[in-house]
């Protein structure tokens, strides 16, 4: 045992150890690898399943088995490791381009090398966001499962408000228009929060099908009061003015924006937020131990009420940055599931906004690679959507991949440190 | 004759414990063995091991000279072990018949349950050992002293031989405790054997046959009840010598600091659980409810410390009337609480010890600035509470869920204690914890009354009362049916009181205690 006088602790240490220890609740400080072991080990080993099924599901491998067992190992190994390779071109770019590029000084062919990573950091972009929202919820223990929906108000406020005003300047009318998104999300994340504390009504329900009003709010508002004139009734709306969009860095095709920075400030602000203020002293323990926090004179009403708002904002970011700067006008095809795979993110990174921003990375690279994968090796896009799903499967039960690499269980199993108030009534 | 028990050193190691030490075990045909130790000294994992819940590393176990091996509960009964749970694992609305046969019912010709046959056994049974329990009553309608007979007939009906009864007087008024005791020696005379497991020094003098004590996973030495003194095996328990006898100086109570009349608490399903109780508590003095747990003691509790609205009634924290009134306000004006379930009310698992030790306080200064927390100041606080109440813990950072319940409790008693307060409402503030943590927290409490607190003490654990309290209140089905004077009380007479009788004799130690009351 150490003498609590000579373990002198200061702000840095703190800080480690709710990067690695608090985050993992229940563990004495096992260091950085032991928080990450699981993930890690649940990203390699979906990432090897993956390159099972790239390997049976080729046409090519079969042929190359009838020929002799060698020669098919041979052509499975080759398969795999095309696709992967184009995974890996496609998403963090070519190692030999970039150094030929970075030789040559040539300033365009530079940009377009290491476009690749770029595009990931976009395709990121939302993914973190999202991911953040989900992660303050669970911390709040909140199960928000209508992200996607507050993501689509969010995109609409923020649309609205970047379209219909015309005489603002870029510094001012951009962050409006952000806020606006984040306001959206906000107000309609709000709404299961206060159902859950006037009438008990659990807030996954109510968040479903606030998804589903969400998505018939948005088409009505695309087809009606927010529709493109001129474009004969299609789910559209008008273009947001230039002072409305969110600044790209380069020039087209590169898309790397404004926004990524932004994600990551508010990472860093959700951060500071849960384990430096008092604000978030109070989330947490109302997410770890509603009982407690009531003993400790917390409000556990408000607290719930301004976590779902606060998961909303985060969740109307997504929305609104996806808005001001990629898409420059709201569809309805506007997000790809991010609010679902919002869960998943948090799940992975274990509902700290670091992890979150490692996951989302992660997601991003995946998503981007893909499609030079199907285009490269025409292997389906679908099978990195299995890989994804894998991994989340390995993190979320964390005795699959203990008894596969034969890890010790530790004390208590806490994957994630959060308690669910509305799963199983357990708290 | 063999011993009808062996186990021969069994081991069970646990990440970073070793929790049974190469234990050696023989139970006699006919005896009580008590196997007497701290919290977390191993007794239950050596009982879990007995009755095939945990596999042991290393050593074996002989049922009457045979070798068998124990993989699940069904394998230990098959054995003729059975065990009585501490909490009972009874249906309340089947019948008692309905509860003993129920995971091995008879049935008759067609598939239908054979009741009058299950029926006929347990009265039978209760018969032969005198357990008194009529086979058709509903477990719902029955005293907690008839439940548990009720969950020893299941084992009797299961022929079980050897009989471990897992700290079973925790739920017990004094009297019932007695009776149980009875029945153990009626169930031993009749041939079978029991493995008594408690750490109430008071009742393996009074029933084993023979006392064996476990510290830290090892047996550590065998008393015989006839010689052993209370002093002698609590020392063997702990370790060391330890204080049994709270010190405590006669001391002239003060003001009224909680005042509470007529007050009237129902529950959710509109069932009055607290019944007009009326009573106060002066600057430093003790009050102690005594009471069987569940007869409104939790609810009161509830009630002053702002977790519960009340119906009607008037409680008084000085001259402020802090009914209905929320816990923060409660806290704010100098009151403290134990709460009774530490792990669910008064600490939050996964934070560090720091977090928690600043859990009613955070936002206040110095350990925050407007939103912003000040960690140096809650490291620094941590530090002198984790020095000054003696919390053993790696660091300040560790989780809390990660440290002994001793020393749990003595983070909650740390921080509630700290605070300037003028009344300690503690619930059970010694619940599960080893004799060491008792001693240090009763002193801590004791302390805290002759710096002019007042204290109302909860507990379900009469010599806890006894010996802290300088008046006793006993509460019976949400009444406060007795305030005495615990000077002058007998043990009996509270664990009749308990039982929701008033002795006649109480007329005049009542008014004893008034007398002594007006004299304040």
């Amino acid at each position: 045992m150490k003498n609590p006088k000579n373990d002198k602790l200061d702000a840095s240490k703190v800080v480690i150890q709710e990067l690695t220890g608090e985050a993992q609740p229940h563990k004495k400080r096992r260091g950085f690898w032991k928080s990450i072991e699981i993930p890690f080990l649940a990203i390699f080993t979906g990432l090897v399943i993956g390159a099972i099924l790239i390997a049976v599901t080729s046409e090519t491998v079969y042929a190359a088995f009838a020929t002799g067992f060698g020669k098919g190992l041979e052509t499975a190994l080759k398969e795999v490791g095309a696709a992967y390779w184009a995974l890996f071109v496609g998403s963090i770019g070519d190692p030999a381009r970039i150094v030929a590029a970075l030789k040559g000084g040539n300033a365009v062919e530079i940009r377009t090398a290491v476009n690749p990573i770029l595009e990931s950091l976009v395709q990121s972009t939302p993914y973190i966001f999202a991911g953040l929202a989900c992660a303050l919820g669970f911390r709040a223990g909140l199960f928000n499962i209508g992200v996607e929906g507050q993501l689509f108000m969010g995109a609409a406020a923020a649309t609205f408000v970047g379209y219909s005003i015309t005489t603002l300047p870029a510094y001012i009318h951009m962050p409006l228009a952000f806020l606006a998104g984040a306001l959206g999300g906000a107000l309609w994340g709000m709404v299961p929060g206060l159902l859950k504390v006037w009438t008990g009504g659990n807030e996954v329900i109510n968040c479903i099908m606030m998804n589903y009003i969400a998505y018939r709010v948005t088409t009505w508002l695309l087809t009606g009061p927010m529709t493109r004139p001129g474009t004969g009734g299609m789910p559209l709306s008008p273009i947001i003015q230039k002072t409305a969009e969110i600044p790209q860095f380069f020039q087209a095709p590169i898309r790397f924006h404004l926004g990524f920075f932004i994600a990551l400030a508010f990472a860093a602000l959700v951060w500071w937020i849960l384990f430096k203020t008092t604000w978030g002293f109070n989330l947490r323990t109302v997410g770890n131990n509603p009982r407690a926090s009531k003993y400790a004179g917390m409000s556990i009403a408000k607290t719930t009420i301004l976590g779902m708002a606060a998961s909303g904002a985060l969740a109307g970011m997504a929305g609104g940055n996806e808005i001001l700067a990629i898409n420059r006008s709201m569809a309805i095809g506007l997000s790809s599931g991010y609010g679902f795979d919002s869960i998943a993110l948090a799940l992975l990174g274990n509902s700290h906004p670091v992890g979150v921003v490692f996951a989302a990375l992660l997601f991003g690279i995946l998503k981007n690679g893909a499609t030079k994968m199907m285009v490269v090796s025409a292997i389906p896009i679908d099978i990195v959507t299995i890989i994804q799903a894998l991994i989340i499967i390995f993190v979320a039960a964390p005795a699959i991949i203990r008894s596969i690499y034969r890890l010790r269980k530790p004390k208590e199993e806490t994957a994630v440190g959060i308690t669910l108030s509305s799963w199983g009534g357990g708290n | 004759m063999a011993p009808i028990l062996q186990l021969k050193g069994i081991t069970k190691r646990f990440p970073g414990v070793l929790a049974n030490d190469h234990i050696d075990l023989s139970l006699n045909k006919g005896e009580i063995l008590a196997l007497l130790g701290e919290n977390g000294a191993g007794k239950t994992t050596l009982m879990n091991i007995l009755y095939g819940l945990y596999q042991p590393d290393e050593g074996e176990i002989l049922v009457a000279d045979n070798k068998i091996s124990i993989n699940s509960p069904t394998d230990a009964i098959n054995a003729g072990i059975g065990m009585v749970h501490q909490h009972f694992m009874l249906i309340p609305v089947f019948t008692v018949t309905e509860n003993v046969m129920l995971g091995s019912e008879p049935v008759k010709a067609g598939g239908f349950l054979d009741r009058p046959k299950t029926a006929s056994r347990v009265r039978e049974i209760s018969k032969q050992y005198k357990l008194e329990v009529d086979p058709d009553d509903y477990v719902k309608d029955l005293p907690v002293g008839v439940q548990q007979r009720v969950e020893i007939i299941k084992l009797l009906y299961r022929n079980a031989e050897i009989l471990i009864f897992d700290e079973p007087t925790a739920v017990l008024t004094p009297q019932e405790a007695d009776e149980l005791f009875t029945i153990m020696k009626e169930l031993t005379k009749q041939g079978k054997s029991i493995i008594f497991i408690t750490h109430k020094l008071r009742e393996v003098l009074e029933v084993a046959d023979r006392i064996m004590v476990i510290r830290r996973g090892a047996v550590v030495g065998e008393a015989d009840p006839k010689v052993a003194n209370r002093n002698e095996l609590a020392e063997m328990m702990v370790g060391r010598a330890v204080s049994l006898v709270v010190e405590k100086a006669v001391k002239k109570p003060g003001d009224v600091v909680l005042d509470v009349k007529d007050l009237l608490v129902t529950d959710i399903f509109h069932q009055v659980v607290v019944d007009h109780v009326s009573f106060d508590v002066h600057a430093g003095e003790v009050l102690g409810v005594a009471g069987v747990q569940g007869n409104g003691q939790t609810e009161l509790v509830e009630v002053l410390t702002g977790l519960r609205k009340m119906l009607s009634g008037e409680v008084k924290f000085e001259d402020v009337n802090i009914a209905n009134t929320s816990p923060r306000r409660i806290t704010e004006i100098g009151s403290a609480h134990v709460p009774e379930d530490r792990q669910a009310d008064g600490l939050v698992l996964p934070f560090p010890v720091a977090e928690n030790l600043v859990l009613c306080t955070y936002y206040q200064e110095p350990f925050s600035k407007g939103i912003r927390l000040q960690f140096d100041k809650i490291l620094e606080n941590s530090e002198k509470l984790i020095q000054d109440f003696d919390i053993r813990t790696p660091s300040p950072l560790t989780p809390v869920g990660s440290l002994s319940g001793g020393n749990q409790q003595k983070v909650i008693i740390a921080r509630e204690l700290s605070r300037p307060i003028k009344l300690l409402v503690a619930s059970q503030p010694t619940r599960g914890l080893d004799v060491g943590s008792i001693e240090y927290i009763h002193k801590r409490i004791v302390q805290k009354r002759d710096e002019g607190c007042a204290v109302l003490l909860v507990s379900p654990e009469l010599d806890e009362i006894i010996e802290l309290s300088d008046r006793i209140a006993v509460m019976y089905r949400g009444k406060m049916i007795a305030i005495v004077n615990a000077a002058n009380v007998s043990k009996e007479t509270l664990g009749l009181l308990m039982a929701g009788i008033v002795p006649e004799n109480l007329e005049k130690e009542t008014k004893e205690s008034r007398i002594v009351e007006t004299t304040f």
